[in-house]
């Protein structure tokens, strides 16, 4: 699976940078943005994101707010918790509007990918699915 | 600590000894007094009613034996009136008078006789001859000789019987003479011997000069007698009532009181003892029924404080468990958010320096760096930067599951079912370290309402500790369940083992977060006090007894609501794992 394009969404400057190099080392295309707001308008102007990479605790819009956003304008995109602390409180919140999976911080950077791969597999699936509804539904009209 | 506790028994001796004084003082107080005034006012009461009683009855008979000689001297004069006017010689008079008498009175005079101003008794009638006997010398004859009237004291007389003579002057052929009667002195001694009071009381009349004027009592000394005499004291119509002691020092009640017609004192004299006998048993009561009102007030001013202040302590100590146990949870709950605030963080900074040494590692794999001398160094280095990271991570978790507990989902869960999951889990463990695992599961525990892998946590946390205690020699560790016979409504779930125990003052320290006697960087100290936590959440308490050497106990008791119906309204597996009942959800 080549070139998935992905957003990371953290305030911590410091940890988003880092990650988003050695990701990018790894061959994804990666863009980073510090806040939901900015993850919800960096959206709009790239409607290619296939995955997002969300942290839970920020200050602003926090993790479940902008994932509830993205969820309800970008249905298809696929988005991956990070939460500084496990608790299943939050990730069954997060299950229930729509994040593909959760990860805990520090992650390890290999599993980091294979979700992502596998966020990215799902949501191409998935627009596989509705393409190949739509293209049924053309020939059959057309029959 | 010790200190306090010698301040507390102090505090308690003196509360004690502030309450037993207290009722005493209540109890004895009214108790005496009241005691006291009744006791007083009923022996003054009683010893009155006695003594009137007494003076009344030597009044009367003092009356009596002064209008019995009135009445007898009566008599005399009369006859003498007769006398004077008669023409009978005398000895006829006499003889014919007597005959009257005798009809009229008895024998209560004894003869009649008439005796010329010499003392000569030329005229005699009576059962003695007694004519012509001389009483010129007698003294009742000089006493007399002068008077219009006379009753004379006892005396033997001429024949050494004991008798009394009234005279009457009359006058027979133009001289003064005598009309005189003996008295039987039998008759007049009958009237005193009447009053008879008790054992000792006993009454006998007396002259001014303490003679005997009735018969001579076996029980009356003359000590007695003299002891009484008080001539210039008495005077007539009065009643004198003293309390007295005679030589042998016992003390007796005198009663005397002064005839009307004749010198002579009436005496009645009782011993004291004999008198009050009946007061003295009621006071013996008294005193009795004080002094047992005395012993029960004692006997309770003694043990009802110590009960008191018994009962107060166990409070106090109650009280002070609590406020310990308050303190405790207060405290493990301020540590639980501190410990929150730092794991956040903490958790960033340590996540960014994973991800640099992340990034560090990812740059040695290009070809250039490969090739370094010390390109295993970097590795190993970077490695080891990985590890403690994770560690750091490891314990930044844990310090966030203690503030803010795993997952709270709420089930009905069956103690055993889950006491037997966990002890599957650990089987393995157990048997590496030569540990065997019993269980003892009552059967009837209830389902209970918390959060299964909450209990999870805390029975898995406890049997670690236990594995880790007993090291690797090997022991046993028994798991106990059943329902509570302390405390109501509750289960008990203990976890014992035969490990080297825990020492005295590690004890008090367990539940504290950050306590830990493992060695660095093999335990973190959270275990308990997330126990603990948990614990105290689902409304429990857990608590621990341990000695060394022989073992530790950690007992865990849980409430459980009273059942309303036989089977739980839900049932569910508690064997499933988390993640089953996550997507459920």
């Amino acid at each position: 699976m080549k070139n998935i394009k992905m957003l990371l969404v953290d305030d911590e400057k410091g940890f988003i940078d880092t990650l988003s190099k050695r990701l990018e080392k790894r061959e994804l295309s990666v863009s980073a943005v510090y806040n939901g707001e900015d993850a919800i308008s960096k959206l709009k102007e790239n409607s290619d994101i296939e995955v997002v990479i969300l942290d839970v605790k920020m200050p602003g819009m926090d993790g479940i707010e902008t994932l509830t956003e993205i969820k309800r304008v970008y249905p298809l995109v696929e988005v991956i918790m990070l939460t500084g602390h496990a608790t299943v409180e939050t990730a069954i919140d997060g299950m229930k509007v729509g994040a593909f999976d959760y990860l805990m911080k520090p992650c390890d950077i290999e599993l980091l990918v294979d979700k992502v791969k596998g966020a990215a597999k799902r949501k191409r699936d998935h627009e596989q699915k509705i393409t190949d509804a739509r293209i049924k539904e053309i020939t059959e009209r057309m029959a | 600590m010790k200190q306090s506790v010698t301040e507390r028994t102090a505090f308690y001796q003196i509360l004690t000894r502030k309450i037993t004084v207290l009722i005493l003082m209540v109890s004895f107080f009214p108790m005496i007094l009241t005691t006291g005034i009744l006791f007083y006012r009923f022996n003054g009461a009683y010893k009155e009613k006695i003594n009137a009683h007494i003076s009344e009855l030597v009044q009367k008979h003092t009356q009596n034996i002064d209008s019995f000689l009135s009445e007898k001297l009566g008599n005399i004069r009369y006859l003498a009136r007769l006398f004077d006017n008669n023409q009978q010689t005398p000895r006829i008079f006499l003889q014919q008078q007597m005959t009257l008498l005798r009809n009229q009175y008895g024998d209560v005079f004894t003869d009649l006789g008439l005796v010329d101003s010499n003392g000569i008794q030329f005229a005699y009638e009576g059962p003695f001859k007694l004519e012509n006997a001389d009483y010129s010398n007698a003294k009742w004859f000089i006493a007399a000789k002068e008077k219009a009237f006379y009753i004379s004291d006892v005396f033997a007389g001429l024949r050494g019987h004991p008798h009394f003579i009234v005279t009457v002057k009359v006058s027979f052929n133009g001289s003064n003479s005598l009309l005189r009667s003996t008295i039987n002195f039998g008759a007049f001694n009958s009237l005193v011997e009447n009053i008879q009071i008790g054992r000792t009381g006993i009454a006998f009349i007396i002259n001014t000069k303490g003679e005997l004027q009735t018969k001579m009592d076996v029980r009356l000394k003359d000590s007695a007698i003299m002891s009484i005499l008080d001539p210039d004291g008495h005077k007539k119509n009065e009643t004198i009532f003293s309390e007295k002691q005679d030589a042998s020092g016992k003390r007796y009640l005198c009663v005397t009181s002064m005839l009307n017609n004749i010198d002579w004192i009436m005496v009645f004299r009782q011993d004291i003892g004999d008198a009050f006998r009946e007061l003295r048993k009621t006071q013996i009561l008294a005193l009795v029924l004080f002094l047992l009102g005395c012993g029960a007030i004692i006997s309770v001013a003694f043990t009802l404080p110590r009960n008191i202040v018994k009962l107060i302590a166990s409070a106090d100590k109650k009280s002070e468990v609590m406020n310990r146990q308050v303190i405790e949870s207060g405290k493990l709950a301020t540590i639980g958010e501190l410990a929150a605030g730092i794991a956040h963080e903490i958790n960033n900074p340590v996540a960014i320096m994973v991800e640099e040494a992340g990034w560090i590692e990812d740059l040695l794999e290009e070809e250039e760096l490969k090739n370094t001398k010390n390109f295993e160094e970097f590795k190993r280095a970077l490695v080891q930067i990985n590890t403690q990271g994770k560690r750091c991570k490891e314990i930044t978790h844990k310090l966030l599951s203690f503030a803010r507990k795993t997952d709270s989902t709420i089930n009905d869960v069956q103690i055993n079912d889950a006491v037997r999951e966990i002890v599957s889990l650990t089987a393995q463990m157990a048997r590496y370290n030569n540990v065997i695992i019993e269980t003892e599961l009552h059967e009837g525990i209830p389902f209970i309402r918390i959060s299964p892998s909450e209990l999870q946590q805390v029975i898995l946390n406890l049997i670690n500790n236990a594995i880790d205690a007993m090291h690797k020699g090997g022991g046993t560790i028994k798991i106990e369940t059943k329902i509570s016979k302390l405390e109501k409504n509750h289960v008990v779930i203990a976890v014992e083992d035969n490990g080297p125990g825990i020492p005295k003052d590690n004890l008090e320290r367990i539940f504290d977060p950050f306590f830990t006697t493992k060695p660095v960087g093999k335990g973190t100290g959270l275990g308990l006090s997330i126990c603990y936590g948990i614990v105290q959440k689902m409304g429990g308490k857990i608590d621990v007894y341990s000695e060394v050497g022989m073992g530790t106990r950690f007992r865990i008791w849980i409430p459980f609501q009273e059942p309303l119906s036989e089977k739980p309204l839900n049932e569910i597996n508690v064997a499933e794992p988390v993640s089953a009942t996550l997507a459920d959800k």
